[in-house]
């Protein structure tokens, strides 16, 4: 059974139509990465998998729970499938061990100890455990989203989505959080990532999907798809980059 | 014309100084903690909470904005008996300084959550928060530290404006110097030692909300 199910889904923005009809299997483990022009409705495709936008039509279920837009489903879903930004969008106010905690002892109601333990855990698992009483704005970009990651894994999802990480990043800090999601996939993590780093899209991707104009215009192995596309808007698109 | 300082009957009067300056302290403690709480929820319920709230925290607030402290005053002191309501005028006092900053305070901390990042409240809702609980630990803190100096100013024109209550015979600082100057006809000398003790008591509580600030908002704000 797949992990995360997307059957014909519809999204506008009043007149706008982003997403034309998108379906899209997803298998635990596969790291699907999303490319294509700005526009073509990678982002909000990302953002509807976790409620951030809701919906007109068709539907969307992760591990048999259906997205359905009240509280209640909502929450349940989020718990499932955690979400990483372009932004970081870290807590200014908690340091970083806060900002992994909160989740925890606000949502899932672990006791204090419990939650300093998994949060010393996944900031160890993304290289920041000795940044445990920082402040993020103590933080390099690059260090920022590493503990926007660990904050995300803490709450155990089974899946992450992940929105253009990198884009906001100076080049030289990519690739050290390139490098955690690398190894987030090594371990079977199913991750969907909204990507510009076609190299990384390439090395590490069991699929990527490539949209245009809101709707999947091609979907394949990434060898497939960056050596052998078949489309004219593919091949004009990868022949930008 | 030469003019004869008289402080004389300072000793005389300073248990009546010293109430008055009790009660204009109570006041603003009072007033400041509960209505900086009301305020937050009136914040909260204008610009986050549910739509049948919003029109209800407008109306309060935009009364209260748009109408003289002293009326305020009189109408819960002087008015409500009418429909039954009696209070002794501390408690009128007190019940008109927490609505007063109740909504000023609103307007204020509202500006403060509506200039939060978008993505501060998906961070909240993509972790599994609801809506309340990404306010409460989320939203709130950040939101305050960006307003709280104009938040210190409105706490202490709220204190300076609590010379009003005097006209309802609660016994504050502005109470005792009428007194004293009714008695003694020392008016000059009077006003001056209020003047000084106001102007002392509004540099303290501007030290002192800085402190509170420091204390609750362990990161300075950046940008």
């Amino acid at each position: 059974m797949s992990l995360i199910e997307i059957t014909e889904v519809r999204k506008a923005f009043g007149d706008n139509e982003v997403l034309k009809g998108i379906n899209l299997d997803v298998q635990p483990g596969e790291v699907i990465a999303i490319i294509g022009k700005s526009g073509s409705g990678k982002s909000t495709l990302l953002r509807c998998i976790n409620g951030l936008e809701t919906i007109n039509a068709g539907s969307i279920a992760v591990a048999g729970a259906q997205l359905l837009p009240d509280e209640l489903h909502l929450r349940a879903l989020r718990l499932k499938v955690g979400m990483i930004f372009q932004q970081f969008n870290l807590f200014p106010h908690l340091t970083v061990g806060g900002n992994v905690m909160v989740s925890q002892t606000v949502v899932k109601k672990t006791g204090k100890a419990e939650a300093e333990t998994m949060a010393r855990k996944m900031l160890d698992r993304v290289g920041l455990g000795h940044k445990f009483d920082a402040y993020p704005d103590e933080l390099s970009g690059g260090q920022q989203q590493r503990v926007a990651i660990a904050r995300a894994l803490a709450m155990e999802p089974i899946a992450l989505l992940c929105d253009e990480i990198t884009s906001a990043l100076d080049p030289e800090l990519v690739q050290e959080v390139l490098a955690v999601v690398r190894e987030l996939a090594a371990e079977g993590m199913t991750l969907i990532m909204v990507t510009h780093e076609m190299k990384f899209a390439r090395d590490v991707c069991s699929r990527v999907v490539f949209m245009h104009q809101g709707r999947v215009h091609e979907i394949g192995p990434p060898e497939e798809v960056f050596s052998n596309p078949q489309t004219a808007e593919l091949k004009q698109f990868l022949g930008m980059l | 014309m030469a003019y004869h300082f008289d402080f004389s009957w300072i000793p005389d009067y300073s248990g009546v100084i010293l109430k008055g300056l009790a009660i204009t302290v109570e006041l603003t403690v009072v007033g400041g903690l509960v209505g900086l709480t009301l305020g937050t929820f009136c914040a909260w319920g204008r610009a986050l909470g549910p739509n049948w709230l919003k029109p209800i925290v407008g109306a309060y607030v935009e009364l209260i904005r748009n109408t003289p402290f002293m009326i305020q005053l009189f109408f819960i002191f002087f008015g409500l008996p009418s429909i039954g309501v009696h209070m002794n005028e501390l408690l009128a006092a007190n019940i008109a300084m927490v609505i007063n900053l109740g909504a000023y305070s609103a307007e204020i901390i509202r500006a403060g959550i509506q200039a939060t990042p978008r993505g501060q409240f998906e961070a909240g809702a993509s972790l599994a928060m609801s809506p309340i609980q990404t306010f409460r630990h989320v939203i709130l803190f950040p939101s305050l530290q960006r307003i709280w100096p104009a938040l210190s100013s409105q706490v202490i024109i709220v204190m300076l404006g609590s010379a009003v209550v005097s006209q309802i015979a609660a016994e504050d600082l502005t109470f005792a110097s009428n007194f004293i100057q009714s008695r003694t006809f020392r008016a000059f000398e009077a006003y001056l030692l209020t003047t000084v003790v106001y102007l002392a008591l509004a540099v303290l509580l501007r030290a002192a909300m800085r402190g509170i600030g420091v204390i609750i908002f362990p990161r300075r704000r950046r940008a």
